[in-house]
């Protein structure tokens, strides 16, 4: 499969995600799109791994050349998670103390 | 166009479809099962790139552990219902234009690349996805991040329940 396909769909997946943080006011959806984010430079960085392996893999064929970009992808994860758990504390402390999880009511951090 | 290719179709179009429903429905529960739907999609990408790990844990981690995480805040808040507060028309658009124009400007520079011309990622073969490969390789040169994402774990855990805990 052309590589320039993956570039395009997770090109479109990321720019739903910034559109959804950019229209949408409530915390956790938008949080949910930078999860979309994420997982479309995962999908990327696993089809770029993909292609360097299919460049390589005609040389010497038991290279691992592209299992880094795999393994980057699982270290992505493993931050996703752990920003998850602190994201969502948050807006859990924000809800209960503004009863709204509405991201204008953050502006008044500023008083 | 063989199997590969209808497969492949079928989940971008399932992951942009879903995608977009997670913005439009106005329910934050039927958002989260749509992002479902789409991590879903995506681990069939992973597995028809042969990253069977990734497309494991991918299922594993995000539509098991963080969506279950998400549903559990939005019905202990009780946002089940539509609590959306009003739409500005303005941001709206404006949101719409920006995105959208940073989608052509990406998707043109990449049709006028004459590096990536030629370059195919390789379906269905292939052992570097597989689980023994990648296990040798973040056990031995990758073994101090791994070390260190369990000491990024402790930390949020710590600042999760700090955090969420009742003054």
């Amino acid at each position: 499969m052309p590589i320039q396909y993956y570039i395009i769909l997770s090109l479109a997946l990321f720019c739903i995600g910034i559109v959804g943080v950019l229209v949408r006011r409530n915390a956790i959806i938008i949080f949910m799109c930078i999860e979309l984010m994420l997982n479309a430079v995962n999908l990327l960085l696993v089809a770029f791994s993909k292609m360097q392996y299919n460049t390589a893999v005609i040389a010497n064929k038991a290279t691992t050349v592209g299992a880094e970009g795999q393994l980057f992808v699982f270290f992505i994860m493993v931050v996703a998670a752990a920003e998850v758990s602190v994201g969502l504390a948050i807006i859990v402390m924000m809800f209960r103390n503004t009863h709204s999880i509405d991201v204008n009511f953050l502006n008044r951090l500023k008083n | 166009m063989n199997a590969i290719e209808i497969l492949f179709w079928l989940l971008s179009a399932l992951a942009i479809i879903s995608a977009m429903m997670v913005l439009l429905s106005k329910n934050p529960v039927h958002s989260v099962l749509w992002l479902i739907a789409v991590f879903f999609a995506i681990s069939g990408h992973y597995i028809l790139l042969n990253a069977q790990f990734l497309a494991i844990v991918n299922i594993i981690v995000y539509a098991g552990a963080i969506m279950v995480l998400f549903l559990f805040v939005i019905m202990l808040m009780n946002l089940n219902k539509e609590s959306e507060p009003k739409r500005n028309f303005w941001r709206i658009l404006i949101g719409i234009i920006s995105g959208g124009s940073l989608l052509m400007i990406l998707v043109s520079l990449i049709r006028q690349a004459t590096e990536i011309n030629n370059k195919n990622a390789l379906m269905e073969s292939g052992n570097i996805g597989l689980i023994k490969t990648l296990g040798k390789l973040l056990f031995s040169d990758y073994v101090v991040p791994f070390e260190i994402s369990s000491v990024l774990f402790l930390s949020a855990m710590v600042g999760a329940v700090v955090i969420g805990k009742k003054e």
